[in-house]
């Protein structure tokens, strides 16, 4: 799982507070680094969209803080340094074994071979 | 398609029909890598995105990552979903570009508001129709996917499901389910009068009033004659019900233009259509 779908995803379990779900909490055993083309444009664009604060918490949680500034400077569009760790900690770096908690009803999700179990059994549903 | 016990959703959940065996054919038969990827083609093709502009897409019973796969050749990005275990450890093992998770989309979709800029699903829709547990319940599984579907799309973007409707009743009750949740669009069907070649894209607009595009190979049929048709074609060679003799030119003209209809791949007619070869060819 890349940290762009952490920062989009929020849990569905039912009855949760409205917004809730989100951000769910990572417990990594095992990361990987996969390189992955750039594109500058692609990322940039995707800036607005993040939630800065869980993304930071996030690259934090697996040993990463110094990579990524408190808040996206202005005019990043162009800040093409800033834009390539951003690349980097959103989609090369992977979690591959660990679990997602979410922080509202505790429910864990575990993640194997890089895939989030996110199904809920009959009686969550 | 012709008997019901034929149709996939009715051995079991799609959970345990794609298995291990199931799941290889989607790497190993050409036939079947062929057609899916062309009905992703076309499915990204109705999404109308904007050209030179990379996307963040969903792909809704990813599968194998198939779909992913012409999606990633286009240079998008996208995040895949899908129910069965074994078909995603083909994903993983193929080393596919997106981001997969193991998830019921009859639950609901796990994301934020807004977030993806269009959505594609090949042949999963239809799986929400059926009830494979007690607790399940077709149309509230359908309304919590579209609701939740709609949400995670951004505003002004498009989701397109193929599906494989079994009658026109589980169509009417899809359709309204996505309608309920607030889509506008519908169905667009590519060769309607072809049994095999006969596709059904559900196009899904969010807070737009685009206009739906036109089905493959629907020209012909759409034409409907205003005023009587002036011809001197020489009738003597039309039988009493209409129909031409067979293997006279007229007959295979009409054979062509039926085939064509249907999508299949036919030469163009030409003045040597129908001429008999010289007997010293």
């Amino acid at each position: 799982m890349k940290l762009l779908t952490h920062n989009l995803l929020s849990s569905h379990v039912p009855g949760l507070r409205p917004g809730g779900g989100f951000p769910l909490r990572i417990e990594a055993a095992e990361v990987r680094v996969r390189p992955v083309p750039f594109n500058a444009a692609f990322v940039s664009r995707l800036v607005p969209r993040l939630r800065w604060d869980a993304l930071r918490e996030a690259a934090e949680s697996l040993g990463r803080p110094s990579e990524l500034p408190p808040e996206p400077s202005p005019g990043y569009e162009t800040d093409e340094e800033f834009l390539r760790r951003l690349h980097h900690v959103l989609l090369e770096v992977e979690v591959l074994e660990g679990s997602l908690q979410c922080p509202d009803s505790g429910r864990r999700f575990p993640i194997s071979r890089g895939v989030p179990n996110l199904l809920l059994s009959e009686d969550e549903a | 398609m012709a008997g019901s016990g034929r149709r996939p959703e009715h051995r079991g959940p799609p959970e345990l029909f794609y298995d291990e065996a199931e799941a290889r054919k989607y790497t190993q038969n050409s036939r079947v890598v062929e057609i899916q990827s062309q009905m992703s083609e076309r499915a990204v093709e109705l999404l109308g995105l904007p050209e030179d502009r990379a996307c963040l897409l969903l792909d809704v019973g990813c599968g194998s990552g198939l779909s992913g796969d012409y999606i990633s050749e286009e240079g998008h990005y996208w995040i895949g979903m899908d129910i069965s275990p074994a078909m995603l450890d083909v994903a993983v093992e193929r080393e596919v570009e997106g981001d997969l998770l193991l998830a019921d989309v009859g639950h609901g979709i796990p994301f934020r508001p807004g977030m993806f800029d269009g959505c594609i699903s090949i042949s999963a829709v239809q799986w929400l129709c059926n009830a494979d547990k007690k607790s399940h319940s077709p149309p509230k599984r359908l309304y919590r996917f579209f609701s939740t579907l709609y949400t995670a799309l951004a505003r002004g973007s498009r989701a397109v499901l193929q599906l494989y409707p079994e009658n026109s009743e589980q169509l009417e009750l899809i359709t309204a389910q996505a309608m309920r949740a607030g889509f506008t669009g519908g169905m667009v069907v590519d060769y309607p009068n072809s049994a095999k070649a006969k596709k059904f894209f559900l196009c899904l607009f969010v807070g737009t009033s685009g206009t739906l595009p036109k089905g493959l190979g629907t020209e012909c049929a759409s034409e409907e004659p205003h005023q009587a048709k002036f011809t001197n074609e020489r009738t003597r060679f039309r039988n009493v019900k209409g129909k031409s003799v067979k293997k006279s030119r007229d007959w295979i003209l009409e054979k062509k233009e039926r085939r064509r209809r249907q999508g299949k791949e036919v030469r163009a007619d030409t003045k040597y259509t129908g001429r008999k070869r010289r007997p010293r060819f």
